[in-house]
């Protein structure tokens, strides 16, 4: 469907309006700390601001078609366009990150880690929401590229110097990661862009004429290639078994705002990039490729939370349950169905609120105590109550538990497996969802167990009478009742996002994944054409 | 016999001249011979004067270019020997403009060290002579001599540092690895000579490129002269001199080598590959491939294991090498995008590795070293610097929104367009060299964020007038690059089209 011109620039306001603030950050010498933590936490709701207003000017009757719709010319050279739009896919996770972004800043407020600096570190963190924001309302895959390269430095150096001890190594394997990816689905890009010229009759970057051609006119071997190319780039980011050893490396070493910001949105731009380009662009190598994927799904599912069993340093086991989580997602997606992606970006948003909260909790942990070593830990309930039960709370709704946004990400995304889109083999996704199944045991397993060991039972002796372990201050509070809010309140009426997503989804399906067949129809039917 | 000889061979006519058509030239000339001749008269007292002098002189020679582009006119002497068109402004551009930068670069380090200035910079310009000169050649004598013309003041510059061993041993080296390679060019040009019978390009492309299969001949001068410019763009397996010339020459002559003596290089290769040898594709793609894989693998690996920053930067610059050249190996299949591309990456290339070396010798008028440890702890005692040096570094690795990234783009872009196995390998193998090179660029960014200065020596860097603006220049341009790639994509060039191709 056609995308809803609206030559307006509020979009464009939203997405430059953090690197704007950076900017003016700049002009200031770095010992004013206080005067720049007001700058880049008013900057921050000055985007919330905008995109509030995007929430509130979006028309949700025609969530299915681009909105705020604007094409202007950027490369010629290429026919790379400054192309930019919303729908209902994106909306979701464009409002997740402009509001955790102010909670981050609100939260650093008393929090800057080590080494100080807070200038340098706040209008990192700035540049990183331009290019988060960036790349979810880029309809133009060259933009899309550039803006989902621009989140990697500020990443890189929030690691590498405000990270704890390992950070060097963490920084550095992230970097390398991602970039391993991004560099082959870079090709993976401009392979699809020359061989779709054929049939689109002209050479296009234009992620709209390209989901419209879907594949068309390019040889299935092709098809496959591209779609693996995409598939690294993609997957690594999100990340998928086996391509996700960076990321405990990165979260632990992570300063809490980087770990907040990386769970909550980042991690995202992978999913994200799946269900935008890759598989409305290239639905026949999406078919072929979908067991595989749903394989290394489950895979995720069930390593993850083993590795989270075996984990001893509760940020880590957090990170691991992040790869169990994106689990999921990554099962949702592979069945091609409208149900399954929808609950993918439900899981995309509820994961980005609660580990996002629970990375917040384990920062908080360990300003207290100096250290996250599970063993260590205990009598948080006694010691800090309401810091304790925000822990529950945070870990029942990360396990599933019904009327909390958890269960809407990984029930309907099981549920999906049951009956993956036409074309692909009903028992061997039926199999997956026995294993994503267990998946949720393990998951109820691991975090009941964190619960059990970091907040109950008595203060261990070491802990018993410091001082500095104090309950839940001021900062803390305001920048997580909004999280805290908003996962009660998905839980209890998850047709909000699913309202808004939906018709998107539907419109990106609408192609091959569509026929009785699947997309081995096309060939049928193309055969039947010539025959006849 | 005599008179009969010269009644044959009749009366010198001089061809016609397009005064326009050589007015950079002339112009780099006539501020050159002023130079040599201010030091002729006033000797050491004009020693102040010669770094503006020659700055001047430099953007002196932009306006005939300028005035050119905007005339749009080819423009065409000499048989076609010499040829004005976008390219080759552009290409003049670029090193007039490489000069300028190299020379805000020298004028404190040439003053400070008491070393010779007037000579400095008279020979500096005569080697750009060299190189605009190459960008119009079209001929092998024109090629050969523009080469000459251009390396012999390099060799000497790259001793100018006349007190110190490892200066001459640079020197030295340039020196019988140049000449070597010249020899080499010289004996294929000689070959073609025989087998096409005439100097001109074009008219060796018409005689070559007729036969189903190239004669031994043929084959063995292609491969000898793209061997001599593979000496010259520094490229594996022929690269062995730059390493030890970069670190032992005075750094601006370093920048100027890396940068413009590599693209001038890169020009000739493209003059003589686009219009001498383009229908021989079957003999040049094959060499460029495994020259480019080879370059891009072998440098990117060496460089890892450096602990020198120039040294670093002399085999990364063997691997940007590889990365150019990757596009000309599927020439044939892609024609004037393939030129497009190394021309977009020479560009870049320019701005981030002079910015890149403007860096290295600011820190250095601090410390006193180039080793990688020198620039720990950096951004506690030269924020503006450690920005400047990671706009630079980042976008050698072609992270974007810096320059770095449209470059390697436009180098994926050809090999993908050719939509041939070999172009997608290669392809593949400049996003893996991506990776591989990330990780050194990205430990020199670790080393000046995240860690602590040595010794805790934190004192301030003075940072020159003539160095900060060559730092203004080189990291706009490689942002700008970066942001509104169109900048460096509206000129028009192409070679295949002077020759109907």
């Amino acid at each position: 469907m056609d995308p809803i011109a609206g030559n307006d620039w509020m979009l464009t306001a939203l997405v430059f309006a953090p690197l704007a603030g950076a900017l003016v950050m700049a002009l200031f010498p770095k010992e004013e700390e206080g005067l720049h933590k007001q700058l880049a936490l008013v900057t921050s709701l000055i985007t919330l601001g905008l995109g509030v207003w995007l929430l509130v000017d979006f028309d949700y009757g025609s969530a299915g078609r681009i909105q705020h719709w604007l094409d202007k010319e950027w490369i010629e050279v290429i026919g790379a366009g400054y192309t930019i739009g919303v729908d209902g896919m994106s909306l979701p996770l464009i409002a997740l990150t402009v509001l955790v972004m102010p909670l981050v800043f609100v939260y650093s407020w008393d929090h800057i880690p080590s080494p100080g600096n807070a200038k340098a570190f706040l209008m990192l963190m700035l540049i990183l929401e331009t290019g988060m924001i960036g790349t979810f309302v880029a309809q133009d895959l060259i933009l899309f590229f550039v803006f989902f390269e621009v989140v990697l430095l500020p990443m890189f150096f929030m690691i590498a110097v405000w990270g704890g001890e390992d950070r060097r190594y963490a920084s550095l394997k992230f970097f390398l990661y991602t970039l391993f990816g991004s560099a082959l689905m870079l090709l993976g890009f401009l392979a699809l862009f020359f061989l779709s010229a054929d049939s689109l009759g002209e050479h296009t970057f234009n992620m709209v004429d390209l989901t419209n051609n879907a594949g068309m006119g390019i040889a299935r071997s092709s098809q496959l290639l591209i779609f693996g190319g995409m598939f690294l780039g993609f997957g690594v980011k999100v990340p998928m078994f086996p391509f996700h050893t960076w990321l405990p490396d990165a979260h632990t070493q992570a300063p809490t705002q980087g770990s907040v910001i990386l769970a909550a949105v980042l991690l995202k731009l992978g999913t994200y990039g799946f269900i935008r380009i890759a598989i409305p662009m290239l639905p026949e190598a999406a078919e072929a490729w979908a067991p595989y994927i749903g394989l290394l799904a489950v895979i995720g599912i069930i390593y993850g939370a083993l590795g989270c069993l075996a984990q001893t340093d509760m940020k880590r086991l957090i990170a691991f349950s992040s790869v169990a989580h994106m689990g999921f997602v990554m099962l949702g997606i592979a069945t091609l169905t409208d149900f399954g992606i929808n609950a993918a970006i439900f899981g995309m948003v509820a994961h980005g609120l609660i580990t996002g909260m629970l990375f917040f909790i384990a920062g908080s942990v360990k300003e207290r105590y100096h250290t996250l070593e599970i063993s260590r830990l205990g009598g948080m309930l006694v010691q800090a109550p309401h810091l304790g039960w925000i822990l529950g709370f945070t870990a029942m709704a990360s396990l599933g538990l019904p009327g909390l946004a958890g269960f809407w990400g990984e029930f309907p995304a099981i549920l999906s497996a049951y009956n993956p889109a036409n074309g692909l083999a009903e028992e061997t996704f039926r199999g997956y969802m026995v294993v994503a199944a267990v998946g949720t045991v393990l998951a109820a397993g691991y975090l009941l167990w964190l619960l059990q060991r970091t907040a109950m039972g008595e203060p261990p002796e070491e802990f018993k009478n410091d001082p500095e372990i104090t309950d839940v201050n001021t900062f803390e509070w305001i920048a997580w009742t909004p999280l805290l809010f908003l996962i009660v309140l998905f839980g209890v009426a998850p047709g909000l996002i699913f309202e808004v997503t939906d018709p998107a989804v539907v419109e990106s399906l609408n192609n091959c994944l569509q026929l009785p067949d699947g997309c081995d129809g096309v060939a049928d039917a193309a055969q039947a054409a010539s025959g006849g | 016999m005599l008179a009969q000889l010269a009644q044959s061979v009749g009366e010198f006519v001089r061809p016609p001249i397009d005064w326009h058509a050589a007015a950079p030239e002339l112009t780099l000339l006539g501020v050159g011979a002023l130079l040599t001749m201010m030091d002729i008269v006033w000797l050491e007292r004009g020693r102040r004067l010669a770094p503006l002098l020659a700055s001047l002189g430099l953007l002196a020679t932009m306006v005939p270019i300028v005035t050119l582009a905007v005339d749009g006119a080819d423009r065409s002497m000499f048989n076609g020997a010499f040829v004005v068109d976008n390219y080759a402004l552009l290409m003049k551009a670029l090193f007039v403009l490489s000069g300028y930068v190299v020379v805000l670069l020298s004028t404190n380090y040439i003053a400070e060290g008491d070393y010779w200035e007037n000579e400095y910079y008279g020979l500096l310009l005569s080697s750009v002579l060299g190189m605009v000169l190459m960008a119009s050649a079209r001929d092998l004598i024109t090629i050969f001599v523009a080469l000459e013309l251009l390396s012999i003041p390099a060799y000497m510059l790259a001793t100018w540092r006349k007190r110190d061993l490892k200066s001459n041993e640079a020197g030295l080296k340039y020196y019988l690895m140049g000449v070597f390679a010249s020899a080499i060019m010289l004996y294929g040009m000689s070959l073609l000579y025989g087998g096409a019978g005439s100097t001109l390009l074009v008219d060796i492309d018409e005689a070559i490129s007729a036969a189903d299969s190239p004669s031994s001949v043929i084959v063995l001068g292609i491969i000898f002269v793209i061997i001599g410019f593979a000496f010259k763009v520094s490229a594996f397996p022929f690269h062995t001199w730059a390493p030890d010339t970069y670190e032992g020459a005075p750094t601006p002559v370093t920048a100027f080598l890396s940068v413009a003596s590599k693209a001038a290089g890169f020009v000739a290769l493209m003059n003589l590959l686009f219009v001498g040898f383009f229908g021989r594709d079957d003999v040049y793609e094959p060499v460029l491939w495994i020259l480019a894989a080879a370059s891009m693998t072998v440098g990117n690996l060496i460089a890892l294991r450096q602990t020198n920053v120039v040294r670093m930067l002399a085999y990364s610059g063997v691997a940007q090498a590889g990365y150019m050249l990757a596009p000309l190996a599927v020439a044939s299949a892609v024609g004037d995008a393939a030129l497009e591309a190394t021309v977009t990456y020479l560009v870049v290339y320019a701005a981030m590795n002079l910015g890149a070396f403007a860096v290295v010798m600011a820190v250095a008028r601090k410390t006193r070293s180039a080793e990688i440890e020198s620039f720990r702890g950096l951004f506690h005692y030269a924020p503006g610097l450690t920005v400047a040096m990671t706009i630079f570094l980042f976008s050698l690795a072609g992270i974007p929104p810096l320059g770095g990234w449209w470059a390697k783009f436009r180098v994926m872009e050809a090999v993908i367009d050719a939509n041939t196995a070999s172009g997608v390998v290669i392809g593949v193998f400049v996003a893996v060299n991506s990776v591989i090179a990330l990780y050194y660029y990205a430990r020199i960014g670790l080393g000046m964020w995240a860690e602590e200065a040595p010794d805790g020596d934190v004192t301030p860097v003075r940072v020159t007038p003539s160095l900060m603006a060559a730092l203004g220049i080189t990291a706009g341009i490689t942002l700008a690059f970066g942001v509104y790639p169109q900048l460096i994509s509206d000129f028009d060039v192409s070679l295949l089209a002077g020759i109907g191709g």
